[in-house]
């Protein structure tokens, strides 16, 4: 079941836990991002882990 | 008491308590499944649509059977229409057997969009919550306007014939206490918090449950089972010392037991209902601003009471 895509569904009410900013869905890596917060959260069979803790950080 | 910590609970060891209690949920859900169905009848007393619903604290399936079983018994127009449900919940585990929408999310920093869901339910799980006021202010900006927060958890007269049996016996045996059974939100705070995240038409109550068990050992299987153990901070790392937990019991049974042995435990449900605040709902009325003296409405005459 890996790479299973989001519901969009989920997609269009997601927010960014920490800034509350926008997310965007990174098909490939099956990554939602907050560039507000530079975090991508990670989504694993089909389920976006929201918690700040799991998410990896982004570079400049 | 400013003293008093930020954080009560160790949000890491209820997530692992939760985790731990995934798998061989079913044979220890029966007080959740009768929570959740408790939550399912008041939903059932609201004739409205919910198109977009989100469950909070999710356990597994619990909710979402407690649904289907009211939609079984109900007649056809007045089922709970929720026409999707999401569910969420901080230990991933705790996600099987829910629906097909689910997000592994803390409730305390909601991932959700401002204004967009219609109902928010939850049921036994914010008791675990540090910041509840944070929770439902959360909850109230996700909702549309005119959207209904309705969860339950436990309060604070769950479990106290445990906490005091565990109080007595730690003393006893090892000269000290420490806090063994969560600090439950008590029911009047639980209201003043729904006013002050501002939701309209707040209205917080309590019933107790009462369930028997053979033993308190019973007791101790089923709250481990639940993934309901103690995950207070400052809680004592390591478990109990066997001789104060087996004192605890014979205290227990000492106080509690009936005739036949059988022992009580008490679990208060607090049960919020709330609204986000919509233009057309109904108020109260600004203060003064009645057109007829009470005391006619009561039946009395106009005169003033003399004094004695």
């Amino acid at each position: 079941m890996a790479g299973q895509d989001v519901d969009p569904k989920l997609l269009e009410i997601l927010v960014c836990p920490l800034t509350k900013g926008p997310l965007q869905y990174d098909r490939k890596k099956q990554e939602l991002v907050s560039r507000k917060a530079k975090l991508a959260y990670p989504i694993r069979d089909g389920i976006p882990i929201m918690l700040v803790d799991e998410a990896r950080e982004l570079a400049d | 008491m400013d003293s008093l910590p930020d954080q009560v609970f160790d949000r890491q060891a209820v997530c692992h308590h939760k985790h731990r209690a995934a798998a061989a949920l079913p044979s220890f859900d029966f007080l959740l499944r009768e929570a959740a169905e408790r939550l399912v009848d008041r939903l059932l007393d609201i004739r409205r649509d919910f198109p977009l619903a989100l469950e909070l604290t999710t356990h597994g399936h619990v909710l979402r059977d407690a649904i289907r079983l009211a939609r079984h018994k109900e007649t056809e127009e007045s089922r709970p229409s929720i026409k999707v449900l999401l569910h969420a919940q901080m230990a991933p585990a705790m996600l099987r057997g829910a629906g097909p929408l689910q997000l592994v999310a803390d409730e305390e920093s909601l991932p959700i969009e401002n204004s967009c869901l219609d109902l928010i339910v939850s049921s036994c799980g914010l008791h675990w919550a540090n910041d509840l006021p944070g929770v439902l202010i959360q909850s109230r900006r996700a909702l549309k306007p005119d959207g209904l927060l309705l969860v339950n958890f436990f309060g604070g007269n769950t479990l106290t014939e445990l906490r005091r049996s565990l109080l007595q016996a730690e003393m006893e045996v090892e000269g000290g206490a420490g806090p063994r059974v969560s600090p439950f939100a008590d029911i009047r705070d639980a209201g003043a918090l729904l006013q002050r995240a501002n939701l309209a038409l707040p209205v917080a109550d309590t019933e107790t449950i009462t369930v028997s068990y053979d033993s308190p050992m019973k007791l101790f299987r089923d709250l481990r089972g639940m993934g309901e153990t103690n995950a207070v901070i400052g809680r004592r790392k390591s478990f109990s010392r066997r001789r104060t937990l087996m004192r605890a019991c014979e205290i227990y049974e000492a106080d509690h037991a009936d005739e036949s042995g059988r022992v009580p435990a008490t679990f208060e449900l607090i049960t919020l209902t709330g609204w986000a605040p919509a233009k057309n709902q109904p108020k109260s009325a600004p203060r003064g601003s009645g057109q007829v003296p009470l005391i006619r409405v009561l039946g009395a005459t106009d005169d003033p009471p003399k004094p004695a």
